[in-house]
């Protein structure tokens, strides 16, 4: 198993649809709301070779209690910007759009977390700070620090993507069964 | 008949509510544990191994730290029985409502409950006429929470078949879960209800969720087995676990209907009961 940390570099060009990893190092949580106001403010992070995380967390008393995935394809339309500022990386659940799939390939890799792991992601999670915090506890750029998060590579740099995949094959299977 | 105030007894369903809700917060019930394991199991391939430890570690993470399971507490749905000689008030209500207030500060939960149209959040999970409470008779007092997230909520489907149409049922419900892909967070539980009317079907889909999953009839079975064979498995990465029960509830129809609905759960079908000394 491969341990990555960012900030992440072209290694990510290698990785491969269904290949398991564990990500450490610092993580920016990011929903609608967050990716809105970067479109119009600017991404208030470096971006080059970070990685966003589809997250809304529940946070008491500057901790982390719970920060499990939010559904990602939410984030389908709002991606592209964040791709061509440097971001090599996004943790999720559910996958992406084909069109986000395309706008990967050559620099950026999709991380599938396990939707409603929010205790085993906090587990290992502290909390480093905040932007855009007006916008809400759930809306929020949290910036947090990971320590071996495991992620599954589910939309690999060259086109490769576990959930079409799946979905392909589930298709297919549903017409054989009820043609 | 004439009815006196009881503040004792709101003061206890307002607690009994907070109760129920929170367990059904941190601890999953045995039975959907237990048909985690299975799944787990069932598993040969390393994405869908992963997914499923890594879910089961985050239950065993919840009960130690005593967190919410998932960041998407859901909306608490609540059921209550209450025994002969118990008349059901509306500060009965008042008392179910001010609990999941109380839970939603000290468990904690993520306020979820919104103004439809201006998104205003009211903070508490309550307010607008929710979370719905079922009231229906029974032997003991009783409070179950099932708190629902909207990832599952978000897929799932109601239809008005028509009568000659009763053998395309499971067709209707594997079809649902084909839609649903992985956005739902499988291995999932299908909640069916078949019969009723247009809203009393899909109260019976919700409430086949309380059943127990680690029986299912010759039905449920069939139509299990065939959503396992879409294959989308755990979070939609591919797999041989992609529902981890059926559960059929039906009612009577009117003789030219055939409602039916599916009520699609997230593997944290969380439910808990508490019952409340009168």
């Amino acid at each position: 198993m491969k341990h990555l940390t960012t900030p992440l570099g072209d290694e990510v060009l290698s990785l491969t649809a269904g290949e398991l990893v564990t990500l450490s190092g610092t993580v920016y949580t990011a929903r609608d709301e967050a990716h809105l106001r970067m479109m119009e403010d600017g991404i208030p992070f470096a971006p080059q070779g970070s990685v966003v995380y589809h997250c809304g967390p529940v946070i008491q008393d500057d901790e982390i209690v719970v920060a499990g995935p939010t559904t990602s394809a939410r984030m389908n339309p709002l991606t592209g910007f964040i791709l061509d500022a440097g971001v090599k990386g996004i943790i999720g659940k559910g996958g992406m759009s084909a069109e986000v799939r395309n706008q990967m390939k050559g620099r950026a890799v999709y991380f599938a977390f396990t939707g409603g792991c929010a205790n085993l992601a906090a587990a290992r999670m502290k909390l480093e700070g905040v932007h855009y915090s007006d916008l809400g506890m759930a809306e929020a750029v949290w910036q947090i620090r990971l320590d071996k998060l495991p992620l599954i590579v589910a939309i690999d740099a060259n086109g490769g993507d576990l959930f079409a995949t799946a979905i392909d094959y589930a298709r297919e299977k549903f017409q054989q069964m009820y043609q | 008949m004439c009815f006196s105030p009881n503040p004792a007894l709101y003061a206890r369903i307002e607690q009994g509510t907070a109760e129920a809700v929170r367990l059904s917060e941190i601890y999953l019930p045995d039975d959907v544990k237990s048909r985690l394991v299975d799944a787990y199991n069932g598993e040969s391939s390393s994405v869908p191994r992963q997914e499923l430890a890594n879910i089961l570690e985050n239950i065993r993470l919840a009960e130690e730290r005593k967190a919410p399971l998932c960041q998407d507490t859901g909306i608490p749905v609540i059921y209550i029985t209450i025994p002969p000689g118990i008349f059901w008030t509306n500060e009965m209500d008042q008392a179910v409502y001010a609990g999941i207030a109380r839970a939603t500060t000290t468990t904690p939960l993520r306020p979820n409950i919104v103004d439809p149209l201006t998104r205003e959040n009211t903070g508490t999970n309550t307010g607008h006429g929710m979370p719905p409470v079922h009231v229906t008779s029974g032997d003991r007092f009783t409070i179950t929470a099932l708190p629902k997230g909207a990832g599952s909520e978000n897929v799932s489907q109601i239809k008005m078949m028509n009568p000659s149409e009763k053998a395309l049922i499971p067709k209707f419900i594997v079809e649902t879960m084909l839609n649903a892909g992985g956005k739902p967070c499988p291995p999932v539980i299908l909640g069916v209800g078949i019969g009723g009317t247009f809203d009393k079907v899909a109260a019976l889909a919700k409430e086949a969720l309380l059943e127990p999953v680690d029986m299912m009839t010759p039905y449920e079975q069939e139509i299990c087995d065939a959503v396992n064979q879409l294959g989308i498995g755990p979070m939609g990465l591919g797999g041989n676990t992609t529902c981890l029960a059926v559960k059929v509830k039906s009612a009577g129809c009117h003789t030219a209907s055939l409602p039916v609905a599916v009520n699609v759960q997230c593997w944290a079908a969380r439910r808990a009961t508490v019952e409340v000394l009168i």
